[in-house]
């Protein structure tokens, strides 16, 4: 890691005025803070994080309408574990399976479909949620699905496509972003190709980065070096899985069960085509119509600022509930909740620095030191 | 979410396969990966390979997710 911060600082001081890079994984988020990339930085480069945390951009409305379907009688609601603690209007899959409900916490969309095989009496509610990572997963749900002529399975769409959230923060105005460190596994589906637009629509650097402290120093290292050299293109720092045309086999999947349409971000709210939903064909395993859910209402958290934090307009810090109303072990917005939200990050590695003040309401007998304080909540989770 | 892992087939028929994912023997699905076969190293997301790599790749991944894992909990 060494040899990318000199290469970064070396980048950093040929540089003519201050650069803000952005990540749009919630991986590289992690890594970055866990590997202290973050202190080793010149002054003059900032890394913002983006909307790169599937459950942090996914709105309000359709959180609500996640735990609404997961308490009706009947009902076996399956999950990614990330979704379990996200707190919506009256509460969050976890309090709901508190009072009775029946939440699965999967590792596969396949399982639902089993699920579903094995208890015909039952209906089996998929929460569809994520990038274009996961979701061929829930792609292959409801071909597999279709194939079994199940009748009592359904998904809960909130799928998301990254390059339209990036094309809108590239075209806000109140925003500086002057390069992207772009999704390694989100372009391992779509190919290097797709991210190309962003240097030669938009004019900014960027890179595909793998997620090792060292490998995002070096991509960091490599847009610094195309802002102080005045270059925009393309460059793929992660070769070793992505490909330039990406996983065709997934990308045909995805095409042929969904397809584009507009979808409300946090933080964003309504961008046109940035959303999957199923196509005509597949509508029968739409949750929505199959339980009459209608259209989510957006009801943002009071004093939350997740949605200016994941657009890079805020910092955690700026949040006056971050590490005093909302912490790992009792979020309020999905950023906190997240083990990939930015400001569980900065609980975790940055709290102290940033706000030197202790968590007034410190548990008895857990030291209200932000590890151990985490540690207990996902133990819990 | 969107962490994959790196995971080494041990059995593969049809569309799905045998997963040696550190040690733990796993079912996964191949349609994501249609040329997979034994032997050989691929990243799994949820339950799916999506992409060949070489197995120093796959080692190299391993140090990553074994730091990320110990700091979040571990999501899919």
């Amino acid at each position: 890691m060494n040899d990318s911060i000199q290469r970064l600082h070396a980048a950093a001081a040929r540089l003519v005025r201050p650069v803000k890079f952005m990540e749009v994984c919630g991986t590289h988020t992690m890594s970055a803070f866990r590997s202290g990339l973050h202190s080793l930085m010149p002054a003059n480069v900032t890394l913002l994080s983006g909307p790169g945390c599937p459950v942090c951009v996914t709105s309000q409305g359709d959180i609500d309408q996640l735990i609404d379907v997961a308490r009706k009688p009947g009902v076996i609601l399956c999950t990614y574990g990330d979704m379990i603690r996200v707190v919506g209007s009256a509460g969050s899959l976890e309090q709901a399976r508190a009072d009775g409900a029946d939440v699965r916490v999967l590792y596969s969309s396949l399982d639902a479909v089993k699920l579903a095989a094995e208890n015909p009496s039952r209906q089996v509610v998929f929460a569809a949620v994520g990038f274009e990572t996961t979701t061929p997963a829930s792609a292959a749900a409801v071909l597999h699905a279709d194939k079994l002529f199940l009748s009592n399975f359904t998904i809960l769409t909130s799928h998301k496509m990254v390059m339209p959230a990036m094309r809108a923060l590239l075209s806000a105005d109140d925003l500086q972003v002057d390069g992207f460190l772009c999704p390694g596994h989100v372009a391992v589906i779509l190919g290097a190709a797709a991210f190309d637009p962003i240097a030669s629509e938009y004019h900014k650097p960027c890179v595909i980065a793998g997620f090792e402290g060292a490998q995002i120093a070096t991509a960091l290292a490599r847009l610094t070096e195309m802002m102080a050299d005045g270059i925009c293109r393309l460059e793929n720092f992660y070769s070793q899985a992505v490909t330039e045309k990406g996983n065709v086999a997934a990308q045909e999947l995805v095409a042929r069960i969904f397809r584009p349409d507009a979808s409300y971000w946090r933080g964003l709210a309504l961008l046109p085509d940035s959303g999957l939903v199923l196509r005509e064909q597949y509508r029968r395993y739409d949750a929505r119509l199959r339980f009459q859910l209608g259209q989510p209402i957006n009801r943002e958290i009071s004093g939350c600022l997740c949605g200016d934090v994941i657009t890079g307009r805020a910092t955690p810090a700026d949040c006056r509930l971050f590490g005093s109303a909302c912490t790992p072990a009792r979020a309020i917005g999905p950023c906190m909740v997240s083990s990939e939200g930015t400001c569980q990050a900065w609980f975790k590695y940055k709290r102290v620095a940033n706000r030197p003040s202790p968590s007034p309401r410190p548990s008895p007998g857990v030291p209200g030191e932000g590890e151990k304080f985490s540690a207990a909540a996902e133990r819990n989770a | 979410m969107c962490l994959a892992v790196p995971a080494r087939l041990v059995e593969c028929r049809d569309d799905s396969a045998v997963a040696d994912l550190h040690g733990n023997r796993v079912n996964i699905s191949t349609m994501l990966l249609p040329t997979a076969k034994i032997g050989d190293w691929v990243l799994l997301h949820a339950g799916f390979a999506i992409q060949l790599i070489s197995e120093q790749e796959a080692q190299e991944t391993f140090g990553v997710i074994s730091d990320l894992r110990a700091a979040s909990g571990g999501a899919p």
